[in-house]
């Protein structure tokens, strides 16, 4: 085997640990906002340093594999879809952080009744759904399923569109619930992000397999 | 709109009964930079010599197909026509190690039998070495031997010795292979300099420098041209597999 197919195999392993690691930090995120865990929700802040070190150590892996074996064709695209899937996913680990830090700072748990009507709930499952399908495509060099989780993404769109408007309701009815829509409407702002930011690994996986640019292109055409 | 300086045809060459080039279809756009690479012995130094009829100096060689330059058929032509039209510069730089660097320049027309007044010659050194970054280097010892300069002095002294004869397509075989890095860079920025000029084909065996100075890489395997297509595409997003194995270091 060429050295750099082991520097890229090494790469690639760190990369799937790294989406682990935001996995478990967005589903525990999602754990502690359920059950309102606070503990749950600490672990998270203090383990998003590490999401920000793996960070760190695969961009110095790529900048050192660019010098040293000056990669082309499908090994170049890997590279360069490793440097911004990396970033997105610090990106969703900062995401998962932000929420732990709502549940940390929250008083009471929320409302069910603002659950229900936002649908935050399904959001978030879909949000988790999302990034786990786009570990499986890039471990599995799926294109198809890659493909999938743009369409998935329409759900966390929808609710984000909406909340504004299902909460303006909710609070003229309710107005003691105030302070928790405000920390609800922030946390589906970033559920959206983090449906953004997956939707951007899913372009780099295509972009790494098929050699194609989706970015700021119809996904469906 | 890119117009076409060599166009090959079904071309094929031999040596007795190896068949190392095969059946090669490509058309060269003028002014422009080729690469040409491929693993050792997939037949590429052959068909650079095929384009200025040096193959057939070799006993045994053989060859057939079609192979034109601006249209005509170089095998209809006289083969010391040819090589006036397509000069080649070699691995090693080898300057006559007699002559001095001036009549290592105009040494193409010595040899040919072309008399030239002395201001001409003048005119023809000068304009030759300048046009391969030597002249400000050698002017002041223009009748020291070749031989007496460095080897990347000595390779471009030999691409000023093609330059001089104001050929239209010049042939590189590996010609910074024996250069270290400094002159290797002197020489490709040369490549770009003499490309307004010039079509230059460039056989190597050095991936990167393919990359850093061609238009368009050739690759060939096995005799055959697997795949021939802007630089940047064969380098980004390859069409054959044989091509990005090679060009990623999986060939076995």
């Amino acid at each position: 085997m060429a050295q750099i197919e082991t520097e890229l195999q090494l790469l690639k392993t760190e990369a799937i640990n790294m989406w682990t690691l935001v996995n478990s930090q967005l589903s525990k995120a999602q754990q502690a906002f359920l059950n309102f865990d606070k503990d749950l929700a600490r672990e998270v802040v203090l383990k998003e340093k590490r999401v920000n070190g793996n960070e760190l150590k695969i961009d110095r892996d790529c900048e050192n594999i660019f010098a040293l074996f000056c990669p082309v064709a499908v090994d170049l695209r890997f590279l360069l879809a490793i440097l911004k899937i990396n970033n997105n996913l610090e990106r969703i680990g900062d995401y998962a952080e932000g929420i732990a830090k709502y549940i940390i700072d929250a008083e009471a748990p929320f409302s069910e009744e603002m659950l229900r009507i936002t649908r935050i709930l399904p959001m978030y499952e879909e949000a988790v759904n999302m990034l786990e399908d786009t570990q499986v495509a890039f471990e599995k060099e799926d294109t198809i399923l890659a493909r999938r989780v743009f369409k998935k993404d329409d759900l966390l769109d929808e609710v984000n569109k909406r909340s504004h408007h299902v909460l303006e309701l909710h609070l003229k009815d309710h107005p003691e619930d105030v302070s928790q829509a405000l920390w609800l409407l922030s946390i589906i702002r970033r559920l959206e992000r983090v449906g953004d930011q997956t939707k951007n690994i899913a372009e780099e996986i295509i972009f790494f397999l098929e050699a194609k640019v989706l970015k700021h292109r119809n996904k469906f055409v | 709109m890119e117009s076409t300086i060599i166009k090959s045809r079904n071309f094929n060459a031999s040596f007795g009964s190896n068949h190392v080039v095969k059946n090669v279809n490509i058309d060269i756009p003028r002014n422009q930079i080729i690469a040409v690479m491929g693993p050792s012995g997939c037949g590429k130094t052959t068909y650079l010599r095929c384009i200025n009829r040096m193959h057939e100096l070799i006993p045994g060689a053989s060859s057939n197909g079609e192979m034109l330059l601006n249209g005509e058929d170089i095998y209809k032509m006289h083969p010391i026509f040819v090589r006036l039209k397509i000069g080649m510069v070699f691995q090693r730089p080898n300057p006559f190690p007699n002559l001095s660097i001036y009549d290592n320049v105009i040494a193409g027309y010595k040899l040919n039998g072309i008399k030239l007044p002395k201001p001409e010659k003048d005119r023809i050194v000068e304009h030759s070495l300048t046009r391969v970054a030597l002249w400000n280097e050698v002017k002041d010892s223009l009748n020291k031997k070749g031989s007496f300069l460095s080897g990347g002095q000595q390779q471009r002294l030999c691409i000023a010795r093609a330059v001089a004869m104001e050929p239209e397509v010049i042939l590189f075989d590996e010609p910074t292979s024996a250069l270290d890095p400094i002159s290797t860079s002197t020489v490709e920025e040369l490549f770009h300099e003499l490309k307004a000029n010039y079509t230059l084909i460039v056989v190597t065996h050095n991936m990167q420098q393919a990359a850093r100075v061609s238009d368009k890489t050739a690759f060939f395997f096995l005799g055959e041209l697997v795949e021939y297509d802007e630089t940047k595409t064969m380098f980004t997003n390859p069409k054959d597999n044989r091509t990005q194995n090679y060009i990623t270091g999986r060939f076995s």
